[in-house]
């Protein structure tokens, strides 16, 4: 990559994170105080603390995702009979019965996606670290990437609050969540702020030439 | 260097020249691909149009009836935030806070901060806090959920239509249409426009 583009950094420009007011960088680049004159967000040339933040909750999403996949999302009683469900039990029941269509989603979302997400974002900080040069645009999209998908994760959740809504008729038929949920909620939260706390403009820094490491 | 023509990608941070750009066009970084800045017709327009019918229904979607369960003779009727309410009965209260935030409270922290921003900006005006109050609402935007609330439910509605019948209220249609609504909203948005019409009225 051309090692004489002109980034904001280089220029002791700042762009605001807010609103993309490129602003003059106070003398020390880490003085809090500097605030955007157009709309007050607080100035910072990177994200601060980016790549400890990302891996604090990236380690943390790695270990909520253990309790948010054994523990049951979901308890169901119908007619006498108790049924604790997982997300994976709930995914193999949707086979069993025939709606593959539906087990795909809840695999995909609640499965697959948090995982995705959390390998490309240790996967993106790794080649950070190390100041990879490797394909730079590429790592880039695997960063939009993880910043679409997060979202779609809530999908169980959001299944979980409509069951426990409708299904409330006493002995008869009652849904109630199940510890799983609070887990699984959590996974979704840290990691769409994983991916918040992760700043692209890393995986391009480490293309210069006379890089050197910022805090 | 001239900063006000200047603009610096957000996501490699490489500095563009800003040029006008034809309707409907949008800058794209010519490194790493990132949009910078898009020209949208009537943007502010529009979407004050759409922030208001998105706000008559998100009223709708949270007062009528959202889905009715029936098995045999018993009838359990439902509004959108009923599922909260049952799971903070049942202790799970962080979960019925995430959907309250990312559900209801974030979609109509969108609608109503839009509004706040929007009108007075048609009528050349700038009341209180206005920057503040659209950098809250921009930095919140991916909290509300309301698209990935939708796959919920017809995730639920399948799996319970074989145990009983499941009635769809008026609620639940203006649910549907609130997320094209909020859609169109998002895309008509140039972010850009506001800040530079806050910017010239200081």
């Amino acid at each position: 990559m051309n090692a004489s583009l002109p980034t904001a950094l280089k220029n002791t420009l700042i762009s605001c994170h807010s609103c993309h007011l490129l602003c003059k960088a106070a003398p020390s680049l880490e003085d809090a105080s500097t605030v955007c004159p157009r709309c007050g967000a607080k100035l910072h040339s990177r994200k601060p603390n980016s790549v400890a933040r990302t891996w604090a909750l990236v380690i943390a999403a790695f270990i909520v995702y253990i309790p948010a996949n054994v523990l049951p999302i979901t308890h169901v009683m119908s007619f006498g009979k108790a049924q604790s469900d997982t997300i994976m039990s709930g995914v193999i029941y949707f086979v069993k019965s025939g709606s593959w269509p539906i087990a795909l989603v809840i695999f995909v979302a609640s499965v697959f996606v948090p995982l995705l997400k959390l390998f490309l974002l240790t996967f993106l900080l790794i080649s950070v670290q190390m100041k990879s040069k490797w394909r730079p645009k590429d790592r880039t999209r695997l960063y939009r990437i993880t910043e679409a998908i997060g979202r779609w994760s809530m999908v169980d959740i959001y299944v979980v609050t409509i069951l426990v809504a409708l299904v409330k008729l006493g002995s008869l038929a009652t849904i109630e969540a199940g510890p799983g949920a609070i887990f699984f909620a959590g996974v979704v939260i840290i990691t769409i702020f994983a991916a918040m706390s992760f700043d692209p403009r890393l995986i391009w820094d480490t293309q210069e030439p006379n890089y050197e490491r910022r805090k | 260097m001239e900063m006000d023509t200047l603009i610096a990608c957000h996501e490699c941070d490489l500095l563009h020249q800003r040029r006008p750009l034809p309707p409907g066009g949008t800058a794209r970084c010519a490194r790493c691909g990132a949009v910078l800045y898009r020209r949208k017709r009537n943007s502010l327009d529009r979407v004050l149009a759409l922030t208001i019918a998105g706000l008559i229904l998100f009223v709708v979607a949270n007062v009528y009836p959202f889905l009715t369960f029936r098995l045999e003779a018993q009838v359990q009727e439902t509004t959108l935030i009923t599922g909260i309410i049952e799971l903070y009965h049942q202790g799970m209260w962080i979960v019925a806070g995430v959907v309250l935030l990312t559900s209801v409270l974030m979609p109509l922290l969108e609608l109503t901060g839009m509004l706040y921003v929007l009108i007075p900006l048609k009528f050349n005006q700038r009341p209180w806090k206005l920057s503040l109050f659209f950098r809250i609402i921009r930095k919140f935007r991916p909290w509300g959920m309301m698209e990935v609330f939708m796959v919920g439910i017809l995730v639920a509605v399948v799996k319970l239509s074989k145990m009983a019948s499941i009635i769809p209220g008026m609620a639940l249609y203006a649910f549907m249409i609130l997320i094209f609504v909020l859609a169109a909203s998002a895309a008509s948005l140039d972010p850009h426009i506001v800040w530079d019409r806050l910017e010239h009225r200081q």
